[in-house]
């Protein structure tokens, strides 16, 4: 009984384009309930130490301001537990303690916005500071390494026949998305609504009811749209807890939103690494081992990890590798996953080293790496469920033209310009998790969908539709989808790529289940014109029963339900997610090209021109999943060339703390730039045969990058970002 | 540090004085997309807290509030602005015209349409400021190629990367595709 697939891999626009376009979505800040007062947090300006004083007269003296909290005041709340990252979170003011330059140490809330802010600036806060460290490149690990290891890798890269070992560092990056976070919140009694900026309602739903110790059932979430994110609102950090605990003892809806600069130091970041890389392969470029030495930061109170060693595991076959991971704790605040978190960073030492091995060896980088494609995932010893890499190089090669690069470096010039093209692979894991969506088919032949998900730019309303229209047999228009409301059916954090096959297959569960509910119903059914027919030669089209062989014998959904005097049909869909452990390797690949020019006197570095080729299985929606491959490729020239957090180490603050200073990829900095995907489906990752596609398409874009530069260049840089100083 | 511009006191006036004194206000009328306003709001007040918290014009967004964004942009007698950068009492008379009054009833602005045919956001959050400057940008005349196009739009950050396809938009509502 399978339906025909319509609307899925369809190039449909989405479908809340129109409020987009026009400035009616509403993101949290521009909520502002009756009686709304705003709340401006206090940062400390010290880098590690305790609060000895808060004078907070002058703000209070200010008409208008209605309440200055600190720790001196704040209520006490019950203690929690870290669950990840492991540590001690932050917690709103319950202690004097500095643990970073930034911290939160105060919040004035005054009836106005202008008199909050000044009411901050009037704040005198006094310090006990002791020094802090904060640099990666002179503090000690915590010596508690993470190691991976298989074969011999340090004795096999004694006998290899070549060798290669470099150090690479990458630069923290933040997420700097659009929206700065924010967060409204209101109490009616003993219950609170929060119309918070967030990834994850539900997980903000029990991270403030652990916070206030109160039921999570008196807690609602509410957050439709989402500007941007890349990772960052995917945690509940501790200014919206100063919102709420505000607005208890203000007794009016407080709204907080951070500035930009309060968002370096207050959402999470990329951490910076040191990668120490040996690689060993015989004369024909076959890989014999690998290690792989991380260094990451990390805070003092938190121990943050991600995946930044699966490439260099998994990637290639390698019989022998030895992995290290150490944390290095810093008076900072925590990092936080953006996009493709650990995998992007560990993919720049691996796929640089690949080129430099290939350019060794004066074989092709592509051959190098289809000489190294394993036949298993080598780190799990299971089958690839998917993996179509091999036919990403091929695609990808044939469409930017990379049979026309000149291998030997330095040799294209364009007037002042050294042209280069690099490449390089990309890999990121297919995450699944439980998930559940409402489906509701009205009288009126629409239909409701909805699942407390999220949507920080992907497309979630329109990918979810086209997926529940097909199996409902309605058209685009008969169906919406509704997200980012906490009371709605249980969905996982819209992170880690993992909102379509998670959430789509608990749409696709649904929306199966009650299309053979009105099927069912139309059999059985004797004033049906489908009455006693095999429920399995029916199909339904444009909201309309009919055999397979005979449409003209049918029924509509609305004539159906109207017979049957039913005002609606319902069913509740879910998704177990992965149950036990995985039988297959499950990861989505990329294999990414790059094109740039490098102005031989001034450094400077230009993209010309990218392409990406990507193994993500189903595409639910081409038009969707071309946004997001080239605004990867976008935010991957970033990672590459621009950003750069610049700390001052004598008290750790951020000087380079605003969007002025801190660079993004601009218009002006645009390339050419294309993405297409590899035909297929991944039915061993969840139903609906989607392997993700948000983390997997930056992953690779530094490297290639990095690799163009060193064919335009013959310099092998190996620090993030690549900047004109690092190659004059 | 919190930002924003502060206007008060002279600087050697007491504290305590500072303390005593209200917030200074002023009363202003300006048009927003065709009607005539008048408010008396804080001096401190830029133009964009007065579309976003006062007019309840939320469509404007504050990216940066140091005009390094372009979230915020808007038309002020023709001519795009960052309104976080834009104390609201110097706008006597002025004519505003925000994302809110770009479509005419149901019929989208041409460069609104555009961009849902090219495709041109994603998270949304930057796209009512992408908007407005491009109808800056396509009054001024800065759209007779795709590099000029991308110059002129430079004031606008996205971070969801639909950089390309706002230039396609922009080339279209222009009539250029």
């Amino acid at each position: 009984m399978s339906q025909p697939q319509a609307a899925v891999g369809a190039a449909v626009p989405r479908v809340d384009a129109r409020l987009r376009v026009t400035g009616q979505a509403k993101y949290a800040a521009d909520n502002s309930p009756d009686g709304v007062v705003h709340a401006v947090i206090v940062e400390s300006s010290v880098g590690r130490g305790r609060v000895t004083g808060i004078d907070a007269r002058a703000a209070e003296a200010q008409p208008g301001v209605l309440k200055v909290i600190s720790h001196l005041n704040a209520p006490k709340l019950p203690p929690v537990e870290g669950r990840f990252p492991p540590g001690k979170p932050l917690r709103a003011f319950q202690d004097d303690r500095v643990r970073f330059f930034g911290q939160p140490v105060a919040v004035a809330v005054a009836t106005t916005l202008e008199i909050a802010q000044h009411a901050a600036s009037l704040m005198k806060v006094s310090y006990d500071a002791e020094i802090s460290l904060t640099d990666l490149s002179v503090a000690d690990a915590a010596g508690e390494t993470q190691t991976y290891a298989r074969g011999d890798a340090d004795r096999a890269l004694e006998a290899a026949a070549v060798r290669l070992e470099s150090t690479y560092r990458t630069a923290r990056n933040h997420h700097n998305p659009m929206e700065p976070a924010g967060i409204v919140a209101r109490w009616d009694g003993d219950r609170l609504t929060v119309w918070e900026k967030t990834q994850w309602v539900q997980g903000t739903v029990f991270n403030l009811s652990g916070e206030f110790g109160m039921p999570p059932d008196r807690i609602r979430v509410i957050s439709p749209f989402v500007g941007g994110a890349f990772g960052n609102a995917a945690r509940t950090w501790v200014h919206s807890v100063i919102a709420a605990m505000a607005a208890r003892e203000v007794e009016r809806p407080v709204k907080l939103v951070l500035t930009r600069r309060q968002m370096y130091f207050a959402v999470g970041y990329r951490p910076a690494y040191e990668y120490g890389l040996r690689l060993g392969s015989d004369r024909r470029g076959r890989l014999t081992a690998s290690t792989h030495d991380v260094r990451a930061e990390s805070s003092r109170y938190e121990t943050y990890s991600e995946s930044v060693l699966v490439p260099g595991r998994m990637l290639y076959s390698t019989p022998n590798v030895r992995q290290a991971y150490d944390h290095v704790p810093l008076d900072v605040s925590t990092p936080w996953f953006m996009r493709g978190p650990g995998y992007s960073s560990g993919a720049y030492p691996v796929e640089s080293a690949m080129d430099e091995l290939a350019h060794e060896l004066g074989v092709d980088p592509i051959e190098l790496r289809l000489r190294n494609e394993p036949a298993d995932d080598e780190s799990s010893s299971l089958p690839f469920s998917t993996r179509r890499l091999r036919e990403c190089y091929r695609a990808g090669a044939r469409e930017f033209g990379w049979h026309r690069r000149n291998p030997k470096p330095r040799s294209t010039r364009d007037g002042d310009w050294l042209i280069g093209m690099g490449m390089a692979a990309g890999v990121y894991d297919t995450m699944r998790s439980q998930a559940q969506a409402s489906v509701r088919l009205d009288a009126d032949g629409t239909a409701l969908v909805q699942s407390a998900t999220s949507d920080m730019g992907p497309g979630t309303a329109t990918s979810m539709s086209q997926v529940a229209a097909d199996a409902l047999g309605l058209t685009m228009r008969q169906v919406v989808f509704r997200l980012g409301d906490s009371l709605m059916p249980p969905a996982p954090v819209h992170a880690g790529s993992q909102t379509m096959a998670s959430v789509g297959s608990a749409v696709q569960d649904g929306c199966d289940n009650l299309r053979k509910q009105a099927i069912t119903l139309a059999v059985n059914d004797e004033g049906s014109p489908l009455y006693g027919a095999d429920s399995a030669d029916i199909v339904i089209r444009g909201g309309r029963l009919s055999l397979k062989d005979e449409p003209t014998r049918g029924e509509t959904y609305r004539r159906l339900l109207a017979r049957n005097e039913r005002t609606h049909l319902e069913v509740l869909g879910s998704y177990a997610g992965p149950s036990g452990p995985e039988k297959f390797s499950l990861y989505a690949y990329a294999a990414i090209f790059a094109e740039v020019a490098v102005d031989a006197r001034l450094g400077l570095v230009r993209v010309r021109r990218m392409l990406g080729a990507y193994d993500a299985a189903r595409i639910v929606n081409p038009r969707l999943a071309d946004s997001q491959a080239i605004g990867a490729m976008t935010g991957g020239i970033g990672q590459a060339l621009l950003e750069h957090t610049v700390t001052d180490h004598r008290d750790g603050r951020i000087v380079n703390a605003n969007l002025a200073d801190y660079l993004v990829p601009t218009h002006a900095d645009m390339p050419d730039l294309k993405a297409i995907f590899i035909d297929g489906q991944d039915y061993e990752a969840d139903p609906i045969g989607v392997k993700g596609l948000g983390e997997v398409v930056i992953v690779g874009v530094a490297p290639a990058i990095a690799n163009a530069v060193f064919n335009a260049t013959g310099r092998r840089i190996r620090e993030l970002p690549i900047t004109a100083e690092a190659l004059l | 540090m919190v930002g924003g511009v502060v206007t008060g006191p002279p600087v050697h006036a007491a504290e305590d004085a500072v303390a005593a004194e209200v917030p200074p206000g002023s009363r202003v009328s300006l048009t927003v997309n065709g009607v005539r306003r008048t408010v008396t709001i804080d001096n401190r007040t830029s133009l964009l807290d007065l579309l976003r918290e006062h007019f309840g014009l939320t469509g404007s967004k504050k990216g940066c509030n140091a005009g390094a964004c372009g979230a915020c942009t808007v038309l002020v007698d023709g001519r795009r602005v960052n309104s976080c950068l834009t104390l609201a009492v110097r706008l006597e008379g002025a004519e505003v015209t925000t994302i809110e009054g770009l479509a005419k009833g149901d019929r989208l602005h041409p460069l609104q349409q555009a961009f849902i045919d090219q495709d041109a956001f994603q998270c949304g959050f930057c796209t009512p400021g992408q908007i407005v400057s491009g109808v800056g940008c396509i009054q001024e005349g800065h759209t007779g190629s795709a590099e000029e196009i991308r110059e002129w739009m430079s004031g606008n950050l996205c971070r969801c990367g639909c950089y390309v396809k706002i230039e396609r938009a922009v080339e279209q509502a222009a009539g250029r595709k």
